[in-house]
């Protein structure tokens, strides 16, 4: 999947989630958004799954840092 | 099939618009309840449950009266995380009419929950308390072979479940709502497991089956998670990674379906429950329909799938009926001819004396469910209507949201259990004198008095964006054509049969007038709905030797949109008056004043009841009904003058 496009859905994602409109670039990480607690980053990565049609290990969800390295597993797990 | 579960099919989905109208019933709305309810009796996900408890829990904070929600404040004590449920169960009970205020103790502390009476369980004074907790709460020790060790474990599981009870009543009085316990998917011998004493599958099953047992009798309320948890399947609702990572106790896409649950339990509780079932007769209690098809055509026998489908719904019903649920019928029909398969149909196993008000009549629906709540003296938020026709659902939905509607798929063989899942008739407790009720009600399939409520019913049809569309009579539209002429009893002005040849004649001889209509509305496409044959009579006239409409468009003033279209013709064909006749069958009741209400002259009536009609096509103006008109294939078709 093209880069832009996951930004896009992405977009979207934070959204649903988040209920308001978060700019989403490649530093953004939990410490910038209010309300970004540890439950609500699983809801988000439960979201980004459905969104994406993706599961991911618990592994990978352990290792993420910010949105650039959720951008990386996305456009791998989505490769296929 | 676990979607009609997983996603809550029986309701309908969510509007396009429902962050807007969320955002609007947050800000705006003095008073909320009504629209937030409405709002949660959608197919709603995670995300959307918690938008909708964000703006009762900002109404809350904002004193903003809620009503008429009934307030209930639930204490979930839990050892996994039930953060992410609070919201899916405050959004679920707004779906019953709960205005849930859940108190939420810090996770695994259970037992300080309910023991210490200044906690902040037993501080809130709670109208109930749910033990949400799995069998890893549970000081479960396999003692496997040993059936004397296994029953001191399952004696040691109930006695700390019972000193959670009595903590309750001593320090809160509290109503207590216990849940079954799912057995893990991971067999240890196999097949064994359910034989040998001691394994967790034949432990959690001697647990559940005592909790079934000294629960009720304790005045307390059961909630059978492992029920439910079979229904979906364990696999899919035990998932190790989620508890893993973050001590979800069951996978995160059973959220909605547990809080449903868990509401429409409390809602049961609080007497909320639903106690008639109204049911729709054509194409929902049998297949095909009795006014066309006739008794031998409708579908219900044993052997025929379609009739099997049909079937299933009829034993539900009487089932439900047994238990006490009141019946009702509300079918848009003959009186008479609805009547027939309950009295003549040998396979029916729904009989007239099951059904406590029989309303079969072409009133719409919205009218004929008031009429029959009156008549029973119950109050619509009692009702539930089945029915295969999106578009009666959706205008009882609109026009009566207090009647629950549940959504139905395109196969009837899975209707039974659609309305089965809905779970519109839980019950808390079960005593004797249910057993009477629907009998209480019973009086020979009665019909009651109607108060119309026409003028909803009008804006709900115009918000359906129906397109009409016209054409003669052509090669692609015969077979359809021919199938209307030959099966059309009740909508159907002089029920003349034609075979293929002659409608073909008719298509290809100038001089006759042919219309073939076709609607499409926000459901979908109804296909081909009327045929119009008008042949040249006398000076300058056409006389319409047919005329028919299938009856699942009734009351959408279609008729008065064909007329139009058919004296948009006449002008263009220089024809100055309209013959029309009424050829009375024993099925066609219907339409005895079809010409009177589209504004014809009676000239003749013989004994026979047949009535002749003519209008003036110059002056002649029927109503315009609000929906798009589309006209194909009439270039150099239109009926040369005559």
């Amino acid at each position: 999947m093209e880069e832009s496009e996951i930004y896009t859905r992405l977009n979207e994602v934070f959204q649903d989630v988040f209920e308001e409109a978060i700019e989403v670039t490649p530093q953004l990480s939990a410490k910038d958004v209010d309300g970004w607690d540890s439950l609500t980053h699983i809801r988000l990565i439960l979201t980004v799954e459905k969104a994406f049609k993706i599961k991911f290990s618990t592994s990978e969800i352990g290792k993420l840092q910010d949105v650039k390295d959720l951008i990386a597993l996305i456009s791998i797990k989505t490769r296929a | 099939m676990e979607q009609l579960y997983l996603q809550l099919q029986w309701l309908p989905q969510p509007p396009h618009e429902f962050s807007e109208s969320l955002k609007a019933a947050g800000s705006d709305a003095a008073s909320p309840g009504r629209e937030l309810r409405a709002l949660a009796s959608h197919a709603l996900n995670l995300n959307q449950l918690t938008k909708l408890a964000k703006v009762v829990t900002k109404a809350r904070s904002e004193r903003r009266p809620l009503d008429p929600l009934v307030p209930f404040r639930l204490a979930l004590v839990s050892n996994s995380t039930t953060d992410m449920m609070v919201p899916a169960l405050v959004g679920s009970g707004l779906r019953h009419g709960l205005a849930l205020d859940i108190i939420h103790p810090p996770y695994d502390q259970v037992a300080q929950a309910v023991l210490a009476p200044d906690s902040v369980v037993n501080v809130s004074k709670p109208d109930a308390v749910l033990f949400a907790i799995d069998y890893r709460a549970l000081p479960l020790k396999l003692s496997l072979g040993n059936a004397e060790g296994a029953s001191a474990v399952v004696k040691g599981v109930i006695n700390y479940l019972e000193a959670l009870r009595a903590g309750v009543k001593a320090n809160s009085n509290a109503i207590c709502i216990f849940q079954t316990f799912p057995a893990p998917v991971e067999p240890l011998f196999g097949s064994l497991d359910c034989s040998v004493p001691g394994t967790m599958k034949s432990l959690l099953r001697e647990i559940n089956h005592e909790l079934s047992q000294i629960v009720p009798s304790g005045g307390d309320v059961l909630l059978d998670i492992a029920g439910l948890a079979e229904t979906v399947g364990l696999a899919t609702w035990h998932n190790p990674q989620l508890w893993n990572m973050a001590k979800l106790p069951f996978s995160d896409e059973l959220i909605p379906l547990y809080a449903e649950h868990v509401a429409r339990t409390i809602a049961a509780v609080r007497g909320k429950s639903r106690k008639a079932l109204i049911l729709d007769l054509d194409n929902t209690v049998w297949g095909g329909v009795i006014g066309d098809d006739g008794l031998e055509g409708i579908q219900i026998a044993q052997g025929d799938a379609r009739g099997e489908a049909h079937l299933a719904v009829q034993s539900l019903a009487l089932d439900l009926r047994n238990r006490g649920i009141v019946l009702a019928v509300s079918s848009k029909n003959t009186d008479e001819i609805a009547r027939q398969p309950f009295e003549k149909h040998a396979d029916m196993l729904l009989k007239l004396e099951h059904i406590a008000v029989f309303q079969a009549n072409w009133n719409d629906k919205a009218t004929n469910i008031q009429a029959i709540a009156d008549e029973l003296s119950l109050g619509l938020d009692a009702m539930v209507l089945l029915d295969d026709n999106p578009v009666e659902r959706g205008l009882v939905r609109k026009l009566l949201p207090q009647v629950a509607v549940p959504e139905l798929p395109e196969d009837p063989a899975w209707y039974a259990r659609t309305l089965s899942a809905a779970g519109y008739f839980e019950a808390a407790t079960f005593a004797a004198e249910d057993l009477k009720r629907a009998s209480f009600y019973q009086d020979n399939a009665r019909r009651a008095s109607l108060q119309t409520l026409a003028s909803g019913v009008d804006a709900y049809l115009a918000s359906l964006d129906l397109t009409i569309t016209f054409s003669p009579f052509d090669s692609t539209g015969r077979a359809r054509i021919v199938q209307l002429i030959n099966k059309s009893n009740q909508y159907n002005l002089t029920t003349r049969r034609y075979n293929d040849a002659e409608v073909a004649a008719a298509e290809h001889d100038p001089s006759v007038f042919t219309l073939q209509v076709r609607l499409k509305d926000i459901f979908g496409d109804n296909g081909m709905i009327s045929v119009v044959i008008c042949r040249p009579s006398g000076d300058r006239g056409w006389e319409i030797d047919t005329w028919l409409m299938s009856c699942r468009v009734l009351g959408r003033k279609v008729e008065h949109m064909v007329l139009r279209e058919i004296l948009k013709h006449a002008r263009a064909a220089d024809v100055f008056k309209l013959n029309g006749t009424y050829v009375p069958s024993s099925r066609n009741g219907l339409v005895v004043d079809h010409y009177a209400t589209l504004g014809f002259t009676k000239v003749h009536e013989d004994e026979s009841g047949l009535t002749s009609w003519e209008l003036f096509v110059e002056a002649a103006d029927p109503e315009i009904a609000p929906m798009e008109v589309v006209e194909l294939g009439f270039e150099n078709k239109d009926a040369t003058p005559v």
